[in-house]
């Protein structure tokens, strides 16, 4: 009797666990985002031109664009998107249990995040990395020089662990000035508590345009580490991974080839392939779930890369650097629309 | 001469106080020169004035913000008629609350639309006080309703805010002072009966009432709020895959039964403190456990308390800004992202300092209601 009734309990169990599963697996977020009306994306919510609230209440930045640009593709509003800002810890957990539908909230790619802790990623956005701010009296230009500097990170990245990664390589001496926060980071460094900062590019030159004289700060041109940050999935969702990736492509592939939120509407062409990301041929949207138009929606809402990265990052001071579409020696290629 | 001899009796009336006062007027000197240079000089306010929206709502869709002001006639209508009714410290409450009203409807702050919503909220607010004043005298059984409208008005303005259907406004588009105000408003009035009823339930001699009391105050009490906020947003979600509650509500919830531990703590003090006489003494009489509790126990327990009851809700106001730790925009989470915002990229000090301004109103504002409370009803005096 007894191990008739653990028998029934482990099956029952067993259904337990398996159901959810089963019913998990058998819809994509894509349905889901459909049948809801509207995307739920996650964000940073407090990264300079990458996600904030502006004055009027809505959210901006070019973060916050692809989201927009997705919602246009799949819903075919650029408004029918929540913004969800979220802080570095829970971001995976709310991937996973569906609380979001996509994370673009400058997420590297990483191998043990793309196997271990249950993400897929969309191809990268934006390519940053590593590097470090000082002030130009110092008369450093290289790593080596910063032997005996004390270097302000902030506190559990990744960031304080490619610093002392690098400099053991390099076998220079150096003290780490840990904070905790970012806005107290660039605190410290103008208050001279620490000689150099380091942290992602982007942001490096984001912060010196608004310290006290930016022209007596100087960026070394080394890189530290590689951070390609970009939208992310749950990982298994195939269908719904292909739609995210598809929009990243998009918005490179309408810079490629000139067209823009201007223009979208009225672009002439032979060209057999523009025609297909026009959706004026061929069945790119049948192929993805999306309606045919889906690409013309997203360039009509929020413009091809060049307009979103000008709109957002170039008045931070951000140059385009590897940035750029491939044509232009960037690291940007749109796969082909076929 | 009267400052003169006060100034030497109090400050100057020996040489070690001499020289104390001229010390501490030193460094008061260079702290207040340092940061008036600063604030007059260097500091960059127009970022207060170009986000003032997003202090006090956030998010909240600015086609959607007659709500908001729907809820604050409300609460004014209803302040303006206790105040009224009530005569006394409620009067003298909804006057400063109006008056302010007033100063910042006149001042230059605001945009014509939001000095012209103010200038209603306060003409409705007094209004309501002459009406008040007027019916105070004929019905006398007025005030269990104003209570009553009181309760009322807190699923009232949470469904207004809400809204329904296609015009709704999600809760995670609720921000700044507005957030604050709903999550410290909602914890306040909902940890007050729990932590009551824990307290009763703790000295229960029903062992398990007692025992079930027990083990949550001391299970909650041994954790930090920050970690019953982050269960609540990420463990949840993994317990209960297919049970979506919103993510506000979750904070709430995580707050008020947090809140309700130590609230039970500061009411057990004050029910020890009553002496068994009076509990006899209700006995005697033919008090029935219920009636004891109700009309001789508790009121006298409370009041003793008031000061523990207040610091704590005090307390918990201010801890409300942990949730930006959970991703939620209350005031502290819209600072972070109004300085995130490239034109207003570095000022955080002007940021952070107004903030700081507007938690030490109202936290000394409850502190200073709480003193009036305390006088009036003759606390620590025998």
């Amino acid at each position: 009797m007894r191990k008739f009734l653990f028998r029934i309990s482990a099956f029952v169990l067993a259904i337990a666990l398996v159901v959810p599963l089963l019913a998990e697996g058998e819809e994509s977020v894509l349905n889901r985002v459909k049948d809801r009306g509207r995307l739920i994306c996650g964000v940073h919510g407090g990264l300079p031109g990458f996600s904030f609230l502006s004055e009027d209440g809505n959210w901006s930045g070019f973060d916050v664009d692809y989201g927009r640009a997705i919602a246009a593709a799949v819903l075919g509003s650029p408004d029918k998107v929540e913004f969800v800002p979220l802080k570095a810890p829970e971001r995976f957990p709310a991937l996973q249990t569906g609380e979001i539908d996509v994370l673009i909230r400058n997420t590297t790619w990483t191998l043990t995040r793309d196997t271990q802790v249950g993400a897929d990623f969309a191809p990268p956005t934006f390519y940053d990395g590593q590097g470090f701010m000082l002030r130009k009296d110092l008369g450093v230009t290289s790593l080596e020089g910063l032997a005996g500097a004390s270097i302000g990170v902030t506190a559990g990245s990744t960031t304080e662990l490619n610093l002392t990664d690098t400099m053991r390589a390099l076998g220079v001496e150096f003290n780490p000035v840990v904070v905790e926060e970012t806005d107290t980071l660039y605190n410290s460094y103008e208050q001279g508590r620490c000689d150099v900062v380091t942290s992602d590019k982007s942001q490096l030159v984001a912060r010196r345009q608004v310290l006290k004289d930016p022209e007596a700060h100087i960026i070394l041109d080394a890189t530290i580490s590689k951070e390609p940050l970009g939208p992310v999935t749950v990982h298994g969702d195939n269908k719904w991974n292909d739609v995210v990736s598809w929009v990243v492509y998009a918005t490179f592939f309408a810079e490629e080839h000139g067209i823009t939120k201007a223009n979208v509407g009225t672009f002439e062409t032979g060209n057999p392939e523009i025609k297909r990301f026009l959706g004026k041929t061929g069945d790119t949207g049948k192929q993805l779930g999306l309606s045919e138009d889906w690409a013309h929606q997203v360039v009509y809402a929020v413009g091809n890369y060049g307009e979103i990265f000008g709109r957002n990052l170039t008045p931070l001071g951000l140059p385009r650097g590897v940035n750029k579409p491939w044509t232009q020696g960037g690291l940007l290629y749109a796969m082909p629309f076929r | 001469m009267k400052i003169l001899s006060w100034l030497k009796d109090n400050l100057f009336s020996t040489w070690y106080n001499t020289l104390l006062t001229v010390l501490a007027l030193g460094f008061v000197y260079f702290l207040s020169k340092g940061i008036l240079v600063w604030a007059f000089t260097d500091a960059n306010w127009d970022v207060i004035p170009a986000n003032l929206q997003l202090f006090s709502v956030g998010a909240y869709p600015r086609s959607e913000i007659w709500r908001v002001w729907v809820v604050l006639y409300t609460v004014c209508a209803l302040l303006g008629l206790s105040g009224g009714i009530w005569g006394g410290l409620p009067f003298r409450f909804a006057i400063g609350i109006g008056s302010v009203g007033f100063v910042c409807a006149l001042l230059p702050l605001f945009e014509w639309a939001t000095r012209g919503w103010i200038f209603g909220n306060v003409a409705l607010l007094g209004a309501f006080l002459v009406l008040g004043v007027n019916v105070r005298g004929l019905v006398s059984k007025m005030r269990p309703w104003i209570l009553g409208a009181w309760l009322l008005s807190f699923p009232w303005t949470l469904i207004m805010l809400r809204g329904f259907g296609e015009n709704s406004v999600l809760t995670t588009n609720w921000g700044g002072l507005l957030l604050t105000l709903i999550l410290a408003a909602v914890g306040i009035v909902f940890c007050f009966p729990l932590g009551v009823l824990l307290a009763l339930g703790r000295r229960s001699s029903f062992p398990a009432v007692k025992w079930v009391s027990t083990a949550y105050i001391e299970l909650v009490r041994g954790v930090p709020l920050i970690t019953i906020l982050f269960m609540a947003q990420i463990m949840i979600p993994i317990f209960m895959p297919n049970v979506r509650l919103d993510k506000v509500l979750r904070a709430m919830l995580g707050i008020t039964f947090f809140s309700a531990a130590y609230m039970a703590e500061n009411v057990r003090g004050g029910l020890q403190a009553i002496p068994k006489g009076q509990y006899e003494a209700a006995h005697a009489l033919g008090l029935n456990y219920p009636l004891t509790t109700l009309f001789i126990i508790l009121p006298q327990a409370l009041r003793s308390v008031i000061p523990a009851i207040v610091g704590q809700f005090i307390a918990l106001f201010k801890d409300t800004s942990l949730v930006t730790i959970v991703g939620l925009l209350d005031l502290l989470g819209i600072a972070k992202t109004v300085i995130a915002n490239p034109d207003w990229l570095g000022l955080q000090a002007e940021v952070y300092l107004f903030v700081a301004v507007i938690y030490f109103v109202f936290s000394y504002s409850m502190s200073y209601v709480s003193q009036k409370i305390e006088t009036a009803l003759g606390v620590g005096k025998t």
